[in-house]
């Protein structure tokens, strides 16, 4: 009898558990992915694409490496990157902050017109007119931006617009991969 | 220009009629107060009028092309069709939540009005556990997602639009039919309650609930089976199942329901698995209140969730902690005091009958298991994965194929003990002949055996020769053959016909699975295409205006081999209010095959992208589907629930 | 504020156009693995879809990836490698067996496992703890008693009526 008391305790105590997770679930956005690069501390795949601004230029992962940077993956067929274009512009000209941009399935003049008129947040952009380089990192809209470290190697990625709040959190991460660095 | 406002007042008024439906009558019940507990009928006539009224006020705001009401400015469009502005008022997710609660409400009145003849204080209890829940979703409306909030000051002239995937048949009918499953749940599960509650947990429980149960469970069937017809000719690429978390929150308390039916039956004849007949019934309802979560708190990605909202979520999430956390833990203290007083064997109809439940209910628990699983991997912190149609499937064939399997023996088998020789000597049979018929059938069909279909085929026939041994037992010591097939009961006819359903749904499932094909082409016009010995060919396209949409057409003259069967016209719709562009595919449906053709994009040349696809039995899934329903509402009719209620009384 | 009204928009399921593209492969075998492939890999911007019904740009691109590879020669695990490595474990609809998911694809089994233990211990007792001799144990296995919350004539005239219902 007093077995059969407690097995009658079984669904609620189970119902309790997917209560917690249910409510945990509310605070987590499923359509978030981790990035498989950032996750294993890859380095971005080789690749051999022009530069956007100087086209007989080739860029390769040597020209990412040297210091702690963002890389940035843009489109101007892209609403919200427009909107954190400017963003970007304070915050290469005021904080210093090097960005790298990935120029993602675009067509290179009207990219070139629209750095003309909202300015140029890079020190280099990559044109990645097919979306190769875009594909093996696996990007899956843009904006993106990642936090890549000295030696190229991807340590964070943030999907979505970077604004204020964000770029506290990319702060943070670069804090912490320059520090690592000097270890 | 007041009538949102009436709408909302009148919601308010079934709110208050709610909460008193919630306390005076059980006071009543608790007291011996008859007085109180006469209130129940009134108030839940009341609840249902105003409630009724506020939907009439949504409607009308609809059909007024009133756009100072935000959720019909965003919803519907002076150039919708007045049919689609009415289906719009359940389009979004405040309208088809007060469709929700008028249909709440609309179950409660029933109740209110076919059960006179059960005692006074049951009927009280029972209509005080509908005012409870109607008392969350009223103040889940109110408070979180009105639909007769207005844009003030300015509003706009003209709507956005219903989306154009729901400007069609399928979705007039689908969520009514589907809620009316969910909602009929809450029926079962307030007699359950009510059972705990007054501590009366018997037959007469049991009785009073199966037909109830089983008309829930009818319209479940039909809601699913309509969802599954809509996304196969709608969504444009032929699918009919996609264990998407909406469908499946469908499904789980479908397989709940399925096992409550059953196990109502065992417990109405034999007086057991009380304990356990009342945890399915609080089961299949609490899954129905899960569903309405995992859709509309946006945890779960879904094609067809509704526009998310973490408050709603919230709010939602508190609701199912009051209502399945409180009836769980009152079954915890009460029917650990239950006790059965009946034996059977471990070959008996009662031993089958629970292991029908054991597999409908694990099936249940692997499907939510699959539909939350990222959810708990993620908040463990352990990742994002992907739980997709090869996992449902890999898992739930087997157990239904299992299922199938002891749905054949449970037919034939006996109450309290059935010998093993007696069941071998009834089945060996129809066994055999199913195997042989199931092999004939598929190699006729194929001209190979498939495991899968091979499986599926024998099963379907072996489900439909056990229930044909069955009849036969039945008729065997009756002269007058006909005379004895009219004095089958109604219930026993409608198992059959569900039983009937499922062997249906089971060839359609196998079939259209496996045999379907599919070629993807590039089209110019005189282009063709012969598979299946049908001809396709591309005639270009036409261009069709139509209410507020432009097509592109294409023209598909399809020959059967070599003589001129039809013509099949595919669209590209640009919808023109929200510039969203939809496939149209051209079906021409056969009870063993469709035909299935869609448009693609343009490619260079004047050349298309077509799709063209045989579907084989793929109609038997929903003729299935349509078998079980009638099923259910004939075991529901069965004059001998009324007649029990009238002796009763007696 | 019109951020937040453009993603609810998004949510809604936008469009439903088939995906189709007409590629040709170079043998039957390749296609039917292509529309395995395809229907067994989810797409990473979609809400929930596999690529090959997502009209979104990325899961063209990603189509157009799974044919390269396909028609370049490369095995069935070459191509999901090739995801994974990209999008992670969040792209493969069918999970991999692991210590992440020994319970999503064993549990249902355990669970099967001790529901049918139960269904047998259930008769069994049942079986023994019923009085010894045949029509004793029909008696109170078929009868209602005044015990289950009924009055005595309440049961009778239940027992009644359930006899009147056994003919049927």
């Amino acid at each position: 009898m007093n077995n059969r008391k407690l097995f009658a305790f079984i669904p609620l105590v189970i119902f309790i558990v997917l209560g917690i997770f249910l409510w945990r679930g509310l605070s987590i956005d499923p359509t978030e992915l981790p990035s498989a690069l950032a996750d294993n501390k890859r380095p971005v795949p080789a690749f051999e694409l022009p530069s956007l601004t100087e086209p007989s230029v080739m860029l390769s992962n040597a020209d990412l490496k040297g210091e702690v940077a963002l890389l940035n993956v843009w489109a101007t067929w892209c609403p919200t990157c427009k909107e954190e274009h400017g963003f970007l512009n304070r915050l290469a000209q005021d904080e210093g902050v090097t960005i790298y941009g990935i120029n993602y399935k675009d067509e290179p003049a009207k990219a070139r017109e629209w750095l003309r008129r909202y300015l140029n947040p890079y020190k280099k952009v990559i044109l990645d007119e097919k979306g190769t380089l875009g594909l093996d990192m696996g990007v899956y809209g843009a904006p993106e931006t990642y936090v890549l470290d000295a030696d190229g190697v991807v340590r964070y990625r943030h999907v979505g617009a970077v604004d204020a709040s964000v770029w506290k959190t990319l702060q943070q991460v670069m804090a912490q991969v320059e520090q690592e660095a000097v270890k | 220009m007041i009538i949102p406002e009436l709408g909302e007042y009148a919601l308010i008024l079934a709110l208050c009629l709610a909460v008193l439906l919630a306390t005076v009558p059980l006071a009543g019940a608790t007291r011996g107060n008859t007085l109180w507990m006469s209130y129940a009928r009134p108030l839940s006539k009341g609840m249902f009028l105003f409630t009724l009224f506020s939907f009439l006020c949504l409607s009308w705001s609809f059909i007024d092309n009133d756009f100072s009401v935000v959720y019909v400015a965003s919803n519907s469009n002076t150039a919708l069709p007045w049919y689609y502005r009415l289906s719009a008022v359940w389009g979004g997710h405040e309208g088809s939540l007060l469709l929700w609660a008028l249909i709440l409400a609309g179950w409660t009145l029933a109740v209110a009005v076919k059960s006179r003849n059960l005692p006074q204080d049951i009927i009280a209890r029972v209509l005080a556990v509908m005012g409870w829940i109607s008392i969350g979703f009223y103040l889940f409306i109110l408070f979180t997602s009105s639909p007769f909030e207005r844009y003030l000051p300015g509003y706009p002239q003209e709507g956005a639009d219903l989306n154009p995937l729901l400007q069609d048949f399928g979705l007039i009918v689908h969520p009514p039919m589907l809620y009316m499953g969910y909602v009929g749940f809450a029926v079962a599960f307030a007699f359950a309650i009510a059972a705990l509650l007054s501590g009366r947990l018997d037959a007469a429980w049991a009785r009073w609930s199966r037909p109830w149960t089983s008309v829930a469970w009818a319209f479940l069937t039909l809601g699913i089976a309509l969802g599954s017809w809509w996304a196969y000719y709608e969504l444009g690429w032929g699918g009919w199942w996609f264990w998407d978390p909406v469908e499946n929150a469908s499904l789980m308390p479908w397989l709940v329901g399925t096992a409550l039916v059953h196990s109502l039956a065992v417990t109405e004849k034999r007086g057991v698995f009380k304990s356990w007949t009342v945890l399915l019934a609080i089961f299949a309802f609490s899954l129905s209140l899960l569903g309405t979560f995992l859709v509309r708190s946006g945890v779960l990605t879904s094609v067809h969730a509704f526009a998310s909202d973490p408050d709603r979520g919230l709010f939602i999430l508190i609701m199912l902690a009051v209502v399945i956390g409180g009836s769980l833990l009152l079954y915890a203290l009460r029917a650990g005091q239950m006790r059965s007083e009946s034996s059977f064997g471990l070959l008996s109809r009662e031993s089958l009958l629970l292991v029908n439940n054991v597999l409908l209910v694990v099936s249940c628990a692997m499907v939510l298991l699959g539909t939350i699983y990222p959810l708990i991997v993620d908040a463990l912190g352990m990742g994002k994965l992907s739980v997709g149609p090869p996992y449902f499937n890999a898992l739930f064939i087997p157990l239904m194929s299992i299922m199938l399997v002891f749905m054949g023996a449970g037919v034939i088998s006996r109450w309290k003990q059935t010998p093993l020789s007696m069941l071998v000597q009834q089945l060996w049979l129809p066994g055999i002949a199913a195997i042989v018929l199931g092999i004939g059938a598929t190699w006729l069909y194929a001209g190979e055996l498939e495991h899968w279909v091979t499986l599926g085929i024998v099963l379907a026939w072996w489900v439909v020769l056990a229930g044909l041994r069955d009849l036969y037992n039945r008729l065997r010591h009756r002269s007058e053959k006909l005379a004895g097939l009219l004095k089958q009961s109604r219930s026993y006819y409608g198992m059959v016909l569900a039983h009937l359903g499922v062997a249906v749904l089971v060839v359609g499932v196998a079939l259209v699975s496996i045999y379907s094909e599919q070629r993807d082409l590039r089209m110019q016009p005189g282009d063709s295409v012969t598979f299946r010995n049908y001809t396709f060919v591309y005639e270009g396209n036409k261009h069709v205006e139509g209410p507020n949409y432009t097509s592109d057409q294409g023209q598909i003259r399809v020959l059967y081999e070599d003589e001129p069967y039809a013509l099949m016209r595919p669209e590209k719709r640009l919808y023109t209010a929200r510039g969203n562009v939809m496939t149209e595919a051209a079906i021409d449906p056969g009870f063993t095959r469709d035909l299935y053709v869609a448009l693609g994009e343009p490619l260079e040349n004047g050349a298309w992208a077509v799709r063209v696809q045989y579907k084989p039995y793929v109609r038997w899934l929903w003729l299935g589907g349509l078998l079980m329903t009638a099923g259910g509402l004939l075991a529901a009719s069965d004059p001998r629930y009324r007649k029990r209620m009238r002796s009763a009384e007696a | 504020m019109k951020a937040l009204l453009l993603s609810l928009m998004l949510l809604l399921p936008f469009s439903a156009q088939a995906a189709i593209d007409a590629y040709e492969f170079s043998d039957e075998q390749k296609e039917a693995r292509f529309q395995q492939l395809t229907g067994e890999l989810r797409c990473p911007k979609c809400q929930n879809q596999n690529i090959a019904d997502s009209d979104a740009p990325l899961a063209s691109d990603l189509r157009r990836e799974v044919h390269r590879m396909l028609e370049e020669g490369e095995s069935d695990e070459g191509i999901i490698d090739f995801m994974v490595t990209r999008y992670g474990d969040f792209v493969l609809y069918r999970p991999r067996v692991n210590e992440t998911t020994w319970l999503l694809w064993y549990g249902p089994f355990v669970l099967l496992g001790i529901g049918v233990l139960v269904v047998v211990l259930i008769s069994r007792n049942r079986r023994q703890s019923t009085p010894t001799g045949p029509k004793a144990s029909s008696e109170v296995g078929g009868q209602y008693q005044a015990s289950e919350g009924l009055t005595t004539e309440e049961a009778e005239r239940l027992n009644k009526l359930l006899q009147r219902d056994s003919d049927q």
